[in-house]
């Protein structure tokens, strides 16, 4: 099981694949839409790709619940165990 | 006891001919983004759409099956009469009953046996299994498969899931024998739990009990389409490559249902289909025309002079049901 700053920064990661952006500049307070610039079908994509990495369901009914980066975090670290 | 004669068919089948027909009116982002409160560019970056095709008022789904179907029956280079089985996939044939194959039928001057189908999206490679299966059984000698929609009667011009995205057109394949393999193995499935996923609004019957049930359309929750035809659908895609049996080398083209450029190109690279093979992106012109949108692609692919006959094209049709099937096939 990965521990936050694992998942913060495996998320990290498949964001900046994503998007383009520095992984550094993936940090847990920046939101999604308004600081990252992050459109509903790239959401999908990130959720997508932190499911198979860290092995854990986000259903579609949740995503939009996950405004920051942090909101993401929380919900994969509790969703592993 | 008595034994029953039964029928035998060919050994192989392959697609004998193609035919397209576009709504006549190329309709431009322009000219949809007001009721959706959206933009030229927010359309082109959602979807990688620049027009989509839409048909004259009184230009009917059955008006564009037929002209399709001319066309793919000359270029198959047999007589009409050679054709014993039409199959017809649209969902917005605006009757219940009867279905349009029969009629269809007529108008090309046969009483083949004719029948719609429903599967959406995934309609057109639902017909090709079909069609490959009844050859091959001696059920018929010709099938005519049509995908054929009429999608602008039934979008709302406020909805921005899904209207923006929809065309107009038919396109046509005729299956016949071949010497040689030409339709590789069918892999198919379906997901009900995702039912609600792609809908129409509202009932017929809710149309009827309650008068103030606005007549339906079509509407998607479109992130979760996104990410089931992107991420679900590229195992089924390597599985109709694995089941017939060559690799993603050999396949020359990917015509993939035109749903969205988004999706075709997070496909592709789930599929993992090298630079080599070409993508049919038509969907950039002619919008998504739902069962009609392979035959479309590929014809454009084979304008563009992308493709040739006798090419290898892996082909993936999925929508609303959720339903999809894809097979390897080689182009006519």
């Amino acid at each position: 099981m990965a521990d936050t700053n694992e998942i913060l920064a495996g998320l990290a990661e498949i964001v900046a694949e994503e998007t383009g952006l520095d992984a550094a500049e993936v940090t847990a307070e920046k939101s999604f839409t308004d600081d990252l610039d992050i459109d509903s079908l790239s959401m999908m994509t990130i959720v997508t790709l932190a499911e198979e990495k860290f092995d854990v369901r986000i259903p579609d009914e949740e995503v939009k619940n996950l405004t920051t980066v942090g909101d993401a975090v929380t919900f994969i670290e509790g969703a592993q165990k | 006891m008595t034994s029953l004669n039964i029928k035998r068919g060919a050994e192989f089948t392959r697609i004998l001919g193609l035919g397209v027909a576009r709504g006549e009116n190329a309709v431009p982002n322009e000219d949809l983004i007001e009721p959706i409160n959206s933009s030229d560019e927010w359309i082109r970056k959602m979807t990688g759409i620049a027009t989509r095709v839409r048909a004259d008022k009184d230009t009917s789904v059955l008006d564009l099956s037929e002209k399709a179907a001319r066309d793919a029956i000359a270029h198959a280079g047999i007589s009409a009469d050679e054709i014993d089985t039409v199959i017809l996939s649209t969902i917005t044939y605006p009757h219940m009953t009867p279905g349009g194959a029969p009629i269809v039928a007529d108008r090309l001057g046969l009483t083949a046996a004719a029948y719609d189908i429903s599967a959406a999206c995934a309609g057109y490679c639902y017909g090709i299994a079909q069609a490959d299966a009844f050859v091959r059984a001696g059920t018929a000698r010709n099938v005519l498969v049509i995908g054929a929609e009429k999608m602008s009667d039934f979008v709302d011009p406020a909805d921005r899931s899904i209207s923006y995205l929809l065309g107009d057109a038919a396109g046509a394949v005729v299956i016949g024998a071949s010497d040689t393999p030409g339709i590789g193995p069918t892999v198919w499935g379906s997901d009900g739990s995702g039912a609600q996923l792609i809908r129409q609004t509202s009932s017929w019957l809710d149309v009827r009990d309650n008068p103030e049930t606005a007549f339906p359309t079509l509407f998607q929750e479109g992130p979760s389409v996104f990410k089931w035809a992107s991420f679900k659908m590229a195992p089924v895609a390597l599985e109709a490559i694995e089941a017939a049996g060559v690799t993603p080398g050999d396949i020359k083209a990917f015509i993939p249902h035109q749903a969205n450029v988004r999706i075709i190109d997070q496909m592709v690279k789930q599929i993992g289909l090298p630079d080599t093979v070409v993508v049919g992106k038509d969907i950039v012109d002619s919008g998504n025309t739902s069962a009609a949108s392979i035959p479309l692609a590929t014809e454009r692919l084979k304008r563009d002079g992308l493709v040739q006959s006798g090419d290898l094209a892996l082909q993936i049709g999925f929508g609303a049901g959720l339903v999809y099937a894809a097979q390897v096939v080689v182009l006519p």
